[in-house]
């Protein structure tokens, strides 16, 4: 089966991806976005190419005379390369693609929740502190508390979908939302919904009460 | 993970040398389109896949080394921690031959993502999750056809990048030397990413292609 994905990664993100340049959590969520969506895969290698088109114009430093000689010597030393991840890819009915679930370590029953009230719960993923990464569950129909953002914040939905005062988002679909944006996503009737969500900034509350309980749960 | 094999053979079936370099083939150069006086890396990256060829393994040092190098002190290295990264990335090019895709990707464009990783490692001190890898990754047999669009849309993105006004070529160059912020690259609407888009066109007709065949 295919998706739809009709919410797209951006030319800045993708480039500062395939630069080496976005913290972790953000990467995790462009690489999950990628594993689903082909058009932004042919993107990315596009932009790598790019960065091959860097390397091959740029003019070089001279490497010490022994350089050469030395890595030479190395050649012959056996090494054991790491197995690649996952090399059948993701099982067939697993939820998390294959980014995620090596965050998780596993698939959806992996997963460590921690209820925000309401039915939505959430689980921080194991990344560099520069970003939080998470893993946000919507029950079916409720809304996720409203809030605004100091920097960014990117949503990929895995399951289900949301509806936010911009559009709506499916499975695959990235919302790409700055601090411009106050919104209220909320999870559409029918499926609950479950997304990957990464900030760089602490998201600002609107209500009282989630706001004290913010330091609690890294939100 | 099951890598198959590469064949690598010319129309006629016939193998290629251990190492050669296009100048010295009339071969290549019809089935690359390699310009007279141009080294096909490709072609020397495959004598060091599947011949374990070391003078064409010391050609690609020669060449790229130095680049890399230079790569990763304008990425934040000093010259010694990019000297020895440098030969680090060359050494995991060597180990990781087999991995090579001419159909997917140039030499330059595969060094370049072993660069780019090092230099995650040691210089940002963070990890980078990589993508799945796609589905007809694991499957599909090298095409020469594939090999030589590969080949040919990366020459076609070298030369648009020098053809750039200074200005602009500058600009991209920061974006890959993480030079420019993520917010910076956002708000910068000079950056001539137009130049790209044929090439993402190119690219994503040849996945089609591939998605299409394995299915």
């Amino acid at each position: 089966m295919k998706m739809q994905i009709r919410h797209h990664l951006n030319d800045q993100l993708l480039m500062t991806y395939a630069a080496g340049n976005l913290p972790e959590a953000f990467g995790l969520v462009v690489a999950t976005h990628i594993s689903l969506c082909d058009d932004c895969r042919a993107r990315l290698e596009a932009f790598e190419a790019l960065g091959g088109a860097v390397i091959e114009a740029d003019e070089g430093e001279d490497l010490g005379e022994e350089a050469l000689a030395r890595v030479m010597a190395r050649l012959d030393v056996p090494v054991v390369v790491a197995p690649v991840v996952s090399p059948l890819g993701r099982r067939r009915k697993a939820v998390l693609p294959g980014p995620v679930a090596a965050y998780v370590g596993g698939d959806l029953d992996g997963v460590k929740w921690r209820s925000l009230g309401s039915g939505v719960r959430q689980a921080i993923l194991p990344t560099s502190r520069n970003a939080t990464a998470r893993l946000l569950y919507i029950p079916a129909g409720q809304a996720v508390p409203d809030h605004g953002h100091r920097g960014t914040e990117l949503t990929l939905v895995l399951r289900g979908a949301f509806r936010d005062a911009t559009d709506r988002f499916g499975p695959g679909d990235l919302e790409i939302a700055d601090e411009d944006l106050e919104h209220t996503p909320v999870a559409e009737a029918g499926e609950d919904c479950i997304c990957l969500a990464a900030t760089d900034a602490p998201l600002r509350f609107n209500a009282l009460v989630p706001r004290l309980l913010q330091p609690l749960f890294r939100i | 993970m099951l890598l198959k094999p590469h064949t690598f053979a010319f129309a006629d079936g016939r193998q290629p040398a251990p190492a050669y370099v296009a100048q010295a083939n009339g071969y290549a150069r019809g089935i690359f389109g390699v310009k007279e006086g141009e080294t096909d890396w490709s072609a020397v990256m495959i004598a060091v896949r599947d011949a374990g060829d070391r003078a064409a393994f010391a050609q690609l040092f020669r060449h790229y080394a130095p680049r890399v190098k230079s790569y990763l002190m304008k990425s934040g290295a000093n010259a010694a921690l990019a000297e020895e990264c440098a030969q680090d990335v060359m050494t995991t090019l060597w180990q990781k031959a087999a991995m090579f895709d001419a159909e997917r990707a140039s030499v330059s464009t595969w060094i370049f993502t072993i660069a780019r990783n090092r230099m995650i490692d040691m210089i940002r001190r963070d990890r980078r999750p990589d993508p799945e890898p796609a589905p007809w990754d694991r499957e599909s047999e090298p095409d020469q056809a594939e090999v030589y669009a590969a080949a040919e849309e990366s020459r076609t993105l070298t030369a648009a990048l020098a053809d750039l006004p200074e200005k602009q070529r500058r600009l991209i160059q920061r974006a890959f030397y993480g030079d420019l912020s993520h917010s910076e690259i956002a708000a910068e609407t000079g950056l001539p990413l137009g130049t790209i888009k044929s090439r993402i066109r190119l690219a994503l007709d040849r996945l089609r292609a591939r998605m299409s065949e394995s299915q």
